[in-house]
């Protein structure tokens, strides 16, 4: 027997189990996320590293009441960069993630439930999340509730001795308003815990001078709040603004300012802009040189005071479309990204660090 | 004490009368609202990879409504 006749039997057999266990319930307001598709070649350039590779996903519902989603994405690091080149030799290495989610739609509420398992020489990541939305008030308001649970192993080259964990977990809770038939609003509210090693086995910071392995503290608590309106502005454009405020037991607070345009031209193009301010504060323990010694002590520029300027541009091209069948999109956006580091000195030449950065996304994406 | 307590009654369930605010925004308005420019998130897989670069780089994250795994943040 062929193999796609095997393949055919067991997908008609899944779909008549599912469709039967789903089919059964009442009314649905809610639809589900469209069957879709996406194959995506990322990049990343700046600071001495790149890290590259494709990503896929593939979304199909059942029953018309769940919606089952995979993916899969590869990112190819090469990194030479700073932290690396003054105290390790450059290395190279693979992650890989897997995704699973399945979406079920019952009347007015989504239940969604993902996993993920990211595997990287020295590094594992696992992650399980439960969210729920619901849409009232005529459908004008969704209020959605999260959680996530995550649990990391960390290993080191050439350290078999090393091993240590850290767990994570996050709450979520939004609300998607509609404002008016052109403006739609959201808030969202994160609370996030991380407890065990909280760092990198390889990083060095700096004490009189001196270099040393970083301490970081086992705990970190952070609480994030991001603030979204869209706008339609009539002539087949739409504005997009958002803010984030971030603050942790660590002392960071940082400020993100996000301003965006789209436009339609004509049926078949789509262009996007974006310009994108983060600004950051640094951690109670980071230091650049400490002067005294104390319990932790830090140099990860990720904890440092900095800020960054980002401005990007996406542009869309429908390929191919069969109204109620299918539709084929070709996709391109790259992002220029300038970081500035306040207190973060490179040490080759004494100066103040910064570099600039590329991200480039190339992707088909369909709908069918 | 009863009587009071009937006027209380009263009073706010009037008020509460007035608070039933009806949803404003009609379901054949939303038209421009349903197209994809006015999405929150539009394509998962270049967010997901976008929402990575900055976590790695970045002290802040969350509330993004992305969902990712994994570090790859030596």
């Amino acid at each position: 027997m062929a193999v796609t006749d095997v393949l055919r039997r067991v997908s008609a057999l899944l779909g008549g189990v599912l469709g039967s266990l789903f089919a059964a319930g009442g009314a649905r307001a809610l639809d589900l996320p469209a069957d879709s598709a996406e194959a995506m070649f990322h990049s990343y350039n700046g600071g001495g590293v790149t890290a590259n590779g494709p990503a896929l996903l593939v979304r199909k519902s059942i029953a018309d009441r769940v919606s089952l989603s995979a993916s899969y994405y590869v990112d190819s690091v090469s990194n030479a960069s700073i932290d690396v080149v003054t105290t390790a030799s450059p290395y190279k290495e693979r992650r890989n993630e897997y995704t699973f989610g399945a979406d079920y739609v019952y009347r007015d509420s989504q239940i969604t439930f993902g996993v993920s398992s990211s595997k990287e020489p020295d590094y594992t990541a696992n992650r399980y999340s439960l969210d729920i939305s619901q849409e009232t008030f005529g459908g004008m308001t969704t209020v959605s509730l999260g959680f996530t649970r995550g649990a990391d192993q960390v290993g080191k080259h050439d350290a078999p001795e090393f091993a240590d964990r850290a767990t994570h977990w996050q709450y979520r809770v939004g609300v998607t308003q509609i404002l008016t038939p052109r403006w739609i609003a959201s808030a969202n509210f994160e609370a996030i815990a991380d407890d065990g090693y909280l760092g990198s086995p390889y990083r060095i910071a700096r004490v009189f001078g001196a270099a040393v392995p970083e301490r970081n503290p086992r705990t970190r608590s952070s609480r994030a709040m991001n603030f979204r309106v869209n706008g339609d502005l009539g002539s087949h454009d739409a504005i997009h603004l958002q803010y984030r405020y971030f603050w942790d037991t660590w002392a960071i607070k940082a400020h993100t300012v996000e301003l965006g345009y789209s436009r339609y031209f004509g049926d078949k193009w789509l262009a996007d802009t974006s310009l994108r301010y983060y600004r950051q504060g640094a951690a109670l323990f980071y230091s650049d040189n400490a002067l005294s010694e104390t319990t932790y002590v830090s140099r990860n520029r990720q904890l440092s005071t900095f800020d960054s300027v980002g401005l990007g541009a996406k542009v869309a091209y429908t390929w191919r479309k069969v109204p109620g069948r299918y539709e084929v999109k070709l996709n391109g956006g790259y992002e220029y990204v300038r970081y500035k580091y306040s207190d973060f000195t490179d040490v080759r030449t004494g100066t103040p660090y910064g570099f600039n950065a590329g991200v480039l996304q190339l992707f088909v994406s369909a709908t069918f | 004490m009863t009587r009071c307590l009937l006027a209380f009654t009263v009073l706010l369930t009037m008020l509460l009368g007035g608070c039933a605010i009806q949803p404003w925004v009609k379901p054949y308005e939303r038209e421009r609202l349903a197209d994809p420019i006015m999405a929150f998130s539009r394509n998962t897989l270049p967010e997901r990879h976008r929402d990575h670069v900055r976590e790695v780089r970045e002290g802040a994250h969350g509330a993004t409504g992305v969902q990712g795994g994994g570090c790859g943040c030596n």
